[in-house]
């Protein structure tokens, strides 16, 4: 496994600056900037789509119009202006891919500073890649090898051409276009994303991963990324994100569908490490992102792993509809935030079916200035009979100007279902920190192993590769927040 | 040479005079032992040695291998080969044991210039040392601290001193909440680690580890001061006559 190693040493290089905040010098392909029923018209025009999918553009345009923004999360920045965002950036050289040689050799160097170089992990890390570069996919490997077992993996662009049937039948159906305000705005403006299917009774035979990373300035990133998988099936999918440091904010606004059949599982990990802007909260993304996965099958099940370092707000709660008996949803998460950072983070787990289970595990850590926030809601409705939910949310505060909240919604109507809520906060004790200072660790050493072991039990859920990643990146992100 | 030295060490904790002038010198080679009544400041000292914040020198110098520690904070004293067993072993939640380990000893090696250990041949070597101490691969998967019991707190604090080959290793009190059994295996595995290169101090309220890790010096200490140094025939002494008697007579 070189190229993990040579990930792991890669990360572990990085100073307290954020590491990938250098910008490609690449020629890019931008629509006008702003947004109108033309700029969608745009946007579906160069992606050759379908007649049935600009006038759902259209429509959730529409729908968008007549829509405002949330303004219910515990964060505050100013009025985004999206007549100042750039809808679509292509790199210019975007080529019709046959093998990994003919990708921009500028674009495989961007890929490599992140420390993930394309080659090397397609060939000894066994991890299908796929790399969205502002609003396009870059190249996708391993495709072939996945193709014998009937999965596909490829561009949402390119299944809309070569699959149009599962992307019609599926797209929406998860998410709405009248969801919220941002998936509207998603379903209205989004240029690339994955698309994954897992035909009936195939486990995926390796990890599938997606590299999203924000080079233009002023371009917003929308990825649309869908997955289905069909009965008595098992897939894993990583995403990672990055983007440059700049002094705008960016706005990133995705949406992930995520649809499981009978007997089928769905295990979703992101480490998101998207630049959260300087230490006085100037620029930095503003990640407001929708996903939701429906357990549609008896028995199915659906786990949200995540690890969220990076963006100035993060507004996000992957959440699960549990609509087949005995079906099973699970949250693991870490989010992190220092200095200006605000995260209003959790999910939602709605049991419908009968015997329904789902398990939240919640650890947010704050330092600096920062604001996180665990929003959760756990539904337990009619006929779910039988169900259980376990919660846990723990905080951890770090410094004594950062906040913790601890915002659960719990609906039950059905008295034959359990629910269970702990919380807990805490600070690192000053025991703590001399115990481990007396045996040589420095001040950021022992700040990163205690956090670590604070989050132990959401990243024992992370693929392997990930939690070393996802351990060192919470490192550095709360580097010099003690003493 | 003197690996510790303590000249006229003077420190209060609010307000209050706790270490008053204190003097001591231990060389390589040497087991000297600490002992005093409760409140005669044998932690404030430990802590003081240590550098944990707020236990600063209002006045005095402490030199390590002849280097002063005044101006080094913790981290850097335990790097250059300073260790504290601590009274109360620190619980670090979801922090596993053997991990903590191997962070803490290649911190030091990085420390001595020496190559850091892979994770195979640290979880060789730290095999070895535990089996030495009666702890089982079980308890190092563990936690550190969480859950164990006062003999496993103690055994764990002796294994990393074994690990991290400390210079000048400070044992505040390892003989609280061990039964005789554990005192035992606690003090053969000091004892193991007894050499020419490196001192121990062992500071302690009885007499009893006394009887298992023998030293070469005995000092009282009270009220912020020694009051009496002597061989090992001190610490009988105090068993025989309590800290009263010495104290009247000094």
């Amino acid at each position: 496994m070189v190229a993990t190693q040579e990930t792991i040493d890669k990360v572990k290089e990085v100073s307290s600056t954020y590491k990938y905040g250098f910008v490609t010098d690449l020629e890019a392909e931008k629509a006008p900037l702003g947004l109108s029923e033309d700029i969608v018209k745009f946007i579906s025009h160069k992606k050759k789509e379908p007649k049935w999918l600009l006038e759902w553009r259209l429509k959730a345009y529409k729908k968008w119009l007549s829509m405002e923004a949330p303004n219910w999360a515990m964060v505050d920045f100013p009025k985004i202006n999206f007549q100042d965002i750039y809808y679509y950036s292509a790199p210019k050289t975007k080529p019709k891919l046959n093998s990994l040689d003919e990708v921009d050799p500028e674009l495989l160097r961007t890929y490599e500073k992140l420390g993930i170089p394309i080659k090397e992990q397609e060939v000894l890390a066994g991890v299908a890649v796929d790399y969205v570069f502002d609003s396009v996919s870059v190249a996708t490997t391993f495709r072939e090898k996945l193709a014998k077992e009937g999965i596909i993996f490829c561009p949402i662009s390119e299944a809309v051409q070569s699959h149009p049937e599962l992307v019609k039948k599926y797209i929406g159906s998860v998410i709405p276009i009248s969801d919220n305000y941002y998936a509207a705005l998603n379903s209205a403006v989004f240029t690339d994303g994955s698309f994954v299917y897992i035909p009936k009774g195939v486990k995926c035979p390796m990890e599938l991963s997606t590299y999203f990373r924000i080079n233009e300035q002023n371009s917003g990133q929308f990825e649309r990324t869908l997955i289905i998988a069909e009965d008595n099936t098992y897939v894993s999918y990583l995403e990672g994100c990055t983007a440059p440091q700049r002094d705008e904010n960016q706005l990133h606004a995705a949406v992930v569908e995520l649809v499981a059949m009978n007997n089928a599982e769905i295990k979703y990990s992101t480490v998101q490490n998207w630049y959260p802007g300087d230490k006085d909260g100037k620029g930095g993304i503003y990640n407001f992102v929708t996903k939701r996965g429906n357990c549609l099958g008896k028995k199915s099940k659906i786990s949200w792993t995540q690890v969220e370092t990076g963006s100035a707000i993060t507004w996000k709660y992957p959440s699960c509809v549990l609509k087949g008996d005995d079906s099973v949803g699970e949250f693991y998460s870490v989010a992190v935030a220092n200095n200006a950072q605000q995260a209003d983070t959790g999910t939602k787990m709605i049991h419908i079916g009968k015997n329904t289970k789902s398990t939240i595990i919640s650890k947010g850590i704050s330092a600096g200035k920062a604001q996180n926030t665990y929003r959760g809601q756990v539904q337990i409705q009619k006929n779910a009979k039988g169900s259980r939910n376990f919660t846990q949310c723990d905080s951890l505060l770090i410094g004594d100007k950062c906040g913790a909240h601890t915002v659960p919604y719990i609906n039950q109507f059905t008295p034959h279902a359990r629910v269970e809520h702990e919380a807990t906060t805490s600070k690192i004790s000053e025991d703590q920190l001399f115990y481990c200072l007396q045996r040589g660790l420095d001040t950021e050493q022992a700040t990163s192993l205690i956090v670590n072991g604070f989050c132990k039990e959401v990243m024992k859920e992370l693929p392997m590769e990930f939690a070393v990643e996802a351990q060192k990146l919470i490192g550095i992100s709360l580097e010099g927040s003690v003493g | 040479m003197s690996l510790l030295e303590i000249k006229n060490a003077k420190l209060k904790l609010d307000d209050k005079d706790i270490l008053k002038g204190l003097s001591l010198s231990v060389n390589s080679g040497e087991v000297h032992a600490i002992m005093g009544p409760n409140g005669s400041g044998k932690s404030t000292l430990s802590y003081m040695l240590a550098g944990r914040d707020g236990y600063d020198l209002e006045s005095g110098e402490v030199f390590l291998e002849g280097q002063s520690l005044s101006d080094m904070e913790a981290d850097e004293r335990a790097r250059s080969g300073l260790f504290l067993a601590f009274q109360y072993p620190v619980e670090l939640p979801g922090v596993g044991g053997m991990s903590f380990l191997r962070e803490a000893v290649n911190t030091r090696r990085k420390f001595l210039g020496e190559e850091e250990l892979d994770h195979l041949a640290f979880v060789k070597e730290a095999r070895k040392v535990a089996s030495k101490m009666f702890v089982k691969d079980e308890m190092l998967k563990r936690a550190v601290n969480v859950g164990f019991s006062g003999g496993e707190k103690k055994r764990f604090e002796i294994l990393q001193m074994a690990m991290l080959k400390p210079k000048v290793s400070i044992l505040d009190e390892t003989d609280s909440g061990l039964d005789v059994d554990a005192l035992k295996i606690v003090s053969d595995g000091v004892n193991a680690q007894r050499n020419d290169e490196n001192a121990i101090v062992v500071i302690t309220h009885y007499q009893r580890l006394l009887d298992y890790i023998v030293p070469d010096f005995v000092h009282i200490l009270s009220d912020g001061n020694i009051i009496k140094s002597g061989g090992p025939e001190l610490a009988l002494e105090v068993e025989k006559n309590g800290y009263a008697g010495l104290i009247n007579a000094a």
